[in-house]
């Protein structure tokens, strides 16, 4: 066989290449698909009166005036949720862990402000929230815990009836001679830090439609959730569904940032609504739910002291940790995932040798806690980070010289740091060598030395972390959790027309990866990028999966389509060997098209799945039964993952007037081994520092004493804007990579980890002639204000 | 809840008359009653920017505007740009310059870099941040959106001078 004139015999490499994405021509047009775009005929919409309360007993729902408003369909309480959906807690094989049951609608009592008391369901939203404000809710108001110490203490009221104490969870870690390392110290620093409050603030709101088809008896539930095989495996106990009967669709998903990685009350009470109404259900969040409901993430108060050498050397680091994690442990994450990955985690990439810390997670009348971009770790690097500098202040060290002092070395890998996690390889110290080069460092502090000459207040901070990510099955995501973290699934096929789907379990939030899959599919295959569909975001295509959380989508999701592109193109090599007669190591794929190297005996795979599936005859038997088809299901486990490090450096200004903190300058460089498409990876870096910077002088959920959330608008939960986030430069260091299918690792939270803790060192460094050290942020206007204020007053 | 009221609006070229009641705000009336889903709703008071659209020229928040406020004028929209298979050039200068992620934010960025492009120089960047200010954009750290809207620029202003 010759081949066709215009077939090419190359072999193009997509993995690196910065491919235009393929989710674009949709969404900027509007043609995307998010779920409150859903539209079904009948279809009844949700909405929810919830609990301006922080701690009350339900005495009494009166909901008669609002039932006969024209146009509500039905009332449901807690009560009658209960009947419909089977409880459900979030499990965990960790010790000391305390489980709670989380109510889908409130039960007898509320425990949050912003927790769902009844679902009115009506003809329209509008009808529906005309309802809401006609039913009579009957409160007897409880002791409100909103100081989580308080909460500790022996004598708290119980937040939870069947719990021993308000401590959900409580650990702790040491490794070697703590005391002797402060013994030995030339210096020490220290004190209490507070990390507050925050929430991931997705521009697209949670939302669910939630259909129950009479005929096959099963349920599909539309929502924006970034793990719809965790969601739609809960919901097959909650409703004694089997997997087949319930599918879980995540269609264009508005940003999803760790908020959307728990299972939600909304999609549980939208699935029971529409199996018991048999109609379809709509529910759309609104932003003051979203600020109120959504997973809240970190609020943490540390008291942490660190001890070094007059060399720099860190002789001993300690912490105790207490986690405010709000009123209920979320699913399936449970309230240790936060509190637990701070002191895990603290020691970054640092060599310490002698390290004690205890974490307690405490249940307060708050919303739940989950996760957000970066989990544990933005706190552990503010707080290492800033230990770093201030002893390097103590001793008369430059920031960069301590890091570089006691980042671990390449010929110190694998290392095991001392909270027990293993580091297996990254490039530390080149990272922060890059990124001292890219910024010009040395020329920055003279710039700088210029700039505190004329008296303004300039600073320069460094946070440098390690980020264990694409975790396999050796390590749960979060300790002792009944869900599989470790695994991936992708199934490759191409089917009797000649077309390439790769079906995955993992779900896609604007990370591109609809693109940056088809280029690893594609390349291992050898067929063009636009060849391959993708399938993400449905429970219906692979029979496990659980999303995309924890920077794994690449490592995961990557090994997974590798290892099953790889099977498919063995199958097409088999096929290829008899049609094109030939051995099968002479057979070579590209392009979209098959040959016989060296010769131009060739073909397009596309003909050669229509000859194998509908050509009788022309692919003899024993092929067909030894390989079936062009199809391959494969499940990828990377064992331990991999480690992501980076390094950031940053200038800040502080206006003397306004006491608002402009970030000037700003680089990150990263170790994320081998890139699949630099230009997402890139924005990656560019969306997660800039949350950083939100949540390092801006973002902060408010809570009054009783518990009222002071910050439930977009006015008062300030997110940056365009004029707050600064240009800034990444630079990848493609190192030697790790031993990960494709040499990928995770790469999605790392800005978030990193610039917390930069901005606050380089505010730091800029009032050090005051003498001020940010132990809080947001550095707001108002906290420096009165750090300045209070360090004038000394 | 008072009776409907008939209104006329003419929503990317074409004219509809509708009986609307007098609270339905212009991004339900759009979304809902016109099946125009590319206009999105990020937050329901005015800060964040995703449902802006285009009234008589002028970049308006369709949450914060009633239907009948817009009785008697051209509404445009996200849809009134190109097509997939045609995008516009601001739409091909975010893709080019990878200026959206998880595209919630991007329709309403559009409709206001549209506006912006039709009014004011965006000389250098600290301008172009400026007008974008009123857009919240939580994926992208705006870096590339501001590359991609510095595209458009010199693109209008090339045109411009030809």
């Amino acid at each position: 066989m010759s081949s066709p004139d215009d077939i090419s015999l190359t072999r193009p490499q997509f993995v690196g290449a910065s491919v235009a994405r393929r989710e674009d021509p949709r969404l900027l047009t509007g043609a995307g698909l998010y779920v409150a775009d859903i539209k079904r005929h009948g279809m009844v919409h949700i909405a929810f009166r919830r609990s301006d309360h922080a701690h009350a007993e339900i005495r009494a729902i009166d909901c008669a005036a609002a039932l006969a408003l024209p146009g509500v369909v039905a009332i449901y309480t807690g009560e009658d949720i209960a009947r419909l959906a089977h409880p459900y807690r979030a499990t965990s094989r960790m010790k000391n862990y305390q489980a709670t049951f989380i109510p889908p609608i409130a039960v007898g009592k509320v425990r949050y402000v912003g927790e769902a008391v009844v679902a009115v369901v009506a003809d329209s939203r509008y009808i529906a929230e005309d309802a809401l404000g006609m039913i009579d809710v009957d409160y007897a108001p409880l002791p409100v815990l909103v100081d989580p110490e308080r909460a500790l203490a022996a004598d708290a009221p119980l937040l939870h009836d069947d719990l021993e104490s308000n401590i959900l969870a409580e650990r702790e870690f040491s490794r070697g001679d703590v005391d002797g390392g402060f013994a030995k110290a030339a210096a020490t620093a220290g004190g209490r830090f507070h990390f507050t409050r925050t929430t991931p603030v997705t521009i697209e709101a949670r939302a669910a439609v939630a259909e129950y088809d009479r005929r096959t008896r099963t349920l599909e539930l539309h929502c924006t959730t970034q793990i719809p095989g965790i969601v739609r495996d809960k919901l097959s106990d909650i409703f004694d569904l089997p997997g087949p009967r319930i599918r879980v669709i995540a269609p264009d998903v508005g940003g999803g940032f760790g908020g959307k990685t728990s299972l939600y009350s909304e999609e549980i009470v939208a699935c029971a609504i529409a199996r018991d109404l048999e109609r379809p259900v709509k529910w759309v969040g609104d932003r003051m739910e979203d600020l109120m409901t959504t997973g809240h993430a970190f609020d943490e108060t540390v008291d942490a002291e660190i001890a070094v050498a007059m060399d720099g050397a860190i002789l001993a680091v300690r912490a105790d940790v207490i986690g405010d994690v709000g009123a209920y442990s979320i699913y399936p994450w449970t309230a240790t995932i936060e509190p637990v990955q701070v002191v895990s985690f603290l020691p970054g990439p640092y060599r310490i040798e002698n390290y004690a810390a205890r974490v307690r997670a405490v249940a307060t009348n708050k919303t739940l806690t989950g996760a957000y971009r970066g989990v544990g770790r933005p706190i552990s690097v503010f707080i290492m980070d800033r230990l770093l500098d201030m002893a390097a202040r103590r001793i008369g060290m430059d920031p960069a010289e301590i890091r570089r002092r006691n980042l671990v070395n390449d010929d110190e890998f694998p290392y095991k740091a001392a909270s027990g996690l293993v580091w297996d390889k990254s490039a530390f110290q080149a990272c922060l060598q890059t990124a001292r080069d890219g910024i010009g460092y040395d020329a920055l502090r003279r710039e700088q030395a210029a700039a505190r000459a004329e008296g303004r207040w300039v600073g320069i901070g460094i946070a440098s972390y390690a980020e264990l990510t694409g975790v396999g099955s050796r390590i749960a995501v979060a300790p002792g959790m009944p869900i599989n973290t470790g695994t991936e699934t992708c199934n490759v096929a191409i089917d009797s027309t000649g077309a390439v789907t790769a079906s995955f379990g993992i779900a896609s939030q604007g990370q591109g990866m609809e693109t940056t899959l088809a280029q690893v599919v594609a390349e291992t295959l050898g067929v063009r990028v636009e060849d391959v569909d993708v399938v993400l975001g449905d429970t219906a295509s692979v029979s496990h999966g659980t999303g995309t959380y924890a920077s794994r989508g690449a490592v995961l999701g990557g090994g997974a389509g590798t290892l099953a592109a790889t099977a498919v193109r063995e199958k097409i090599v088999q096929v290829a060997g008899h049609l094109l007669e030939a051995a099968e190591e002479d057979i070579e794929t590209g392009d979209g098209n098959v040959w016989v190297k060296g010769t131009d005996r060739a073909m397009r795979i596309r003909d050669l799945a229509r000859a194998l599936y509908s050509d009788m005859g022309r692919v003899p038997k024993e092929i067909r039964d030894r390989i079936d088809n062009l199809e391959a299901t494969r499940v990828y486990d990377p064992y331990f993952g991999t480690t992501t490090s980076a390094s950031h450096i940053c200038m800040v200004e502080i206006d003397p007037e306004t006491y608002k903190v402009r970030v000037k300058r700003y680089i990150v460089v990263e170790d994320c081994g081998r890139v699949i498409n630099p230009m997402i990876a890139d924005g990656q870096a560019h969306g997660g520092v800039a949350q950083g910077i939100g949540v390092a002088l801006m973002e902060e959920v408010i809570h009054d004493e009783t518990g009222q959330v002071l910050t439930a608008s977009l006015v008062d939960y300030v997110v940056p804007s365009a004029v707050e986030i600064p240009s800034m430069d990444v630079i990848h260091v493609e190192a030697e990579l790790p031993d990960t299918v494709g040499g990928f690792r995770g790469l999605g939270e790392g800005g978030t980890i990193g610039a917390p803790a930069c901005v606050a060192n380089a505010i730091s460094d800029a009032l050090s002639p005051l003498g001020i050290e940010i132990m809080e942020i947001p550095a707001t206007p108002e906290r420096i204000f009165r750090l300045v204020e209070a360090a004038r007053a000394d | 809840m008072t009776a409907p009221v008939a209104i006329t609006v003419t929503v990317n070229g074409v004219a509809h008359t509708a009986a609307v009641e007098p609270r339905l705000l212009l991004a339900d009336f759009l979304r809902e009653n016109l099946d125009l889903t590319g206009t999105h709703v990020g937050c329901e008071h005015g800060i964040c920017g995703a449902c802006t659209v285009l009234m008589n020229g002028d970049s308006v928040r369709s949450c914060l505007t009633f239907a009948v406020q817009a009785d008697g004028t051209a509404i445009e929209t996200v849809e009134s740009l190109g097509t997939a298979d045609d995008l516009s050039p601001l739409q091909q200068a975010f893709r080019d310059h990878h200026a959206l992620q998880c595209g919630f934010c991007t329709p309403g960025m559009l409709m206001t870099i549209t506006d912006l492009l039709q009014k004011y120089p965006l000389a250098d960047d600290d301008d172009i941040r400026d007008g974008l200010s009123g857009n919240i954009c939580r994926c992208t750290g705006y870096q590339n959106i501001v590359r991609a809207v510095r595209a458009a620029v010199a693109l209008r202003d090339g045109k411009d001078g030809a």
